[in-house]
């Protein structure tokens, strides 16, 4: 099944017009950085989507993946931080831009002892922030609103995605080709509404 | 009525809509890129209904041109006119008939306007199909050019005379069209080559053409988003060009660097589909 089913092209061309909506809307965000991190994140949504529309699922299987993908989580979670988190700006940002160079790095040079742990420790932090954080600034009330929580159900998805992208590449046949294959765009259709759902009440 | 309907269902593919569809975009992109008061629908509907005139009339002189060719590539050679299901004549007469009104409607509404929509279609026609596209490889650059018209057409008739904006713009669609024509030429090298028709690919070879792809990918990109601040585009529809072009140029660099027919696809489409979405901005924004 390295064509993408005709039912899940439109579900992909939605997730494609929400991220690029929300790259015009920039995440609401008046900090610059911030702005800039969730069009790089979102960006990189609707590039990969519209190629996975062209190309098919194939391309899920294509090395680079796991580099493009380690960015929308890291973009987001920088946004995050640099919105909510201000003390913790820089040394964020380093460790945004440390861990993918050495994902990027990794990936490249094939020391394969580092692959796997590296990129568990980036996307961890990066998932744990993209989830906690939201939940967090709704408690203490820096964000009033509680729907700010759906961008902890985008961060859920987006490991959910995550897992499924992993064992697809593992191919471990915990779960078949076809099953991720098919059920992989709703998944980043409903992230992917999660987030923007979940920024627009800011 | 079912002779009609016929009739119809050829001409429309005659005319190529998708390719006609998207040249049409560009103009009227061009158009709306000038901002209120200076547009209304009137003369928007007039813009769109001239342009569609004259591009479907110089698609058709094109096809009639070049109806030997087309009947030797696999690729083509069931197009009505290539496949007999239109004769040459009707062909001819259907082509003059909507260049002329297409040309002379622009006329009537601006003399600059109209102007440069019948140089688009003299390069397009006469200069591109007739004069080189059989000789040089090189006839490229006058599709791109003819294929800028529209867009420069439009957005100077709305701005009441020529800009640096227009200009601009009409070169983001030069440089665009290289991405879009080659990609084409590699995938269908081999219906090219029993036809005759030069192309970077049999004149030069694939690496090459592929290195002029990332090139043009890059200047179109830069010439669309020089133009998009030009035309005073708001911060965010800019981010999104932004990210539209980073698309196409990254997708022509990996093009170049792993090649595949599968990609080399990807490009022709995501192209095409970048071509839309930037107009579609241009219009909104």
């Amino acid at each position: 099944m390295k064509n993408l089913a005709r039912a899940n092209r439109p579900l992909l061309f939605l997730m494609v017009l929400l991220a690029a909506y929300e790259v015009t809307v920039g995440g609401k965000s008046s900090q610059v950085l911030a702005t800039w991190a969730y069009t790089v994140a979102f960006g990189v949504l609707v590039v990969a989507g519209l190629v996975l529309i062209l190309l098919g699922n194939e391309v899920l299987e294509k090395p680079a993946v796991v580099i493009i993908s380690s960015i929308i989580p890291l973009a987001l979670s920088l946004g995050l931080v640099v919105e909510f988190l201000p003390a913790w700006h820089w040394p964020y940002t380093i460790f945004v831009l440390v861990g993918f160079a050495l994902i990027v790095f990794t990936r490249i040079q094939s020391p394969r002892r580092y692959q796997i742990p590296l990129l568990a420790l980036v996307h961890a932090v990066a998932g744990l922030v993209i989830f906690l954080l939201p939940i967090i600034v709704v408690l203490n009330g820096t964000v009033p609103q509680a729907w700010f929580v759906l961008i902890s159900v985008g961060a859920a998805l987006i490991g959910l995605a995550g897992m499924l992208l992993t064992l697809l590449r593992s191919g471990r046949q915990f779960l078949s080709q076809d099953v991720i294959f098919s059920v992989l765009p709703a998944i980043l259709l409903l992230m992917t509404a999660a987030f923007v759902a979940g920024f627009q009440v800011l | 009525m079912i002779f009609i309907r016929m009739k119809l269902k050829l001409y429309w593919k005659l005319i190529k809509s998708l390719q006609t569809g998207l040249l049409l975009a560009t103009g009227l992109a061009g158009y709306m890129s000038a901002r209120c008061p200076i547009f209304n629908a009137p003369q928007l509907l007039a813009v769109a209904a001239s342009l569609f005139l004259a591009i479907s009339g110089s698609t058709i002189l094109n096809m009639w041109y070049d109806r030997d060719i087309d009947a030797r590539m696999l690729r083509t050679c069931m197009r009505p006119l290539a496949s007999g299901q239109v004769s040459s004549k009707e062909a001819l007469t259907l082509g003059l008939i909507l260049s002329i009104s297409g040309v002379g409607w622009s006329l009537a509404i601006d003399p600059l306007y109209g102007l440069i929509v019948a140089a688009g279609l003299f390069l397009d026609v006469i200069v591109y199909t007739v004069w080189l596209k059989r000789k040089t490889a090189w006839s490229i650059i006058w599709g791109g050019i003819s294929g800028g018209m529209p867009i420069l057409a439009g957005r100077t008739l709305a701005m009441g005379g020529m800009d640096w904006v227009g200009v601009t713009l009409a070169l983001g669609i030069l440089f665009w069209i290289p991405t879009h024509i080659m990609t084409f030429n590699i995938r269908n090298a081999a219906d090219y080559l029993v036809a005759g028709i030069p192309t970077f690919v049999s004149r030069y070879n694939i690496a090459v053409t592929r290195k002029i792809i990332v090139i043009c990918s890059i200047l179109a990109a830069m010439m669309m988003s020089v133009a998009a601040v030009g035309i005073g585009m708001q911060v965010g529809y800019l981010r999104l060009l932004a990210v539209l072009s980073s698309g196409l140029v990254i997708l022509s660099i990996n093009s170049l660097l792993k090649p595949s027919e599968k990609l080399n696809f990807g490009l022709f489409k995501y192209a095409s589909l970048y071509m839309l979405s930037s107009m579609i901005l241009m219009m909104l924004a």
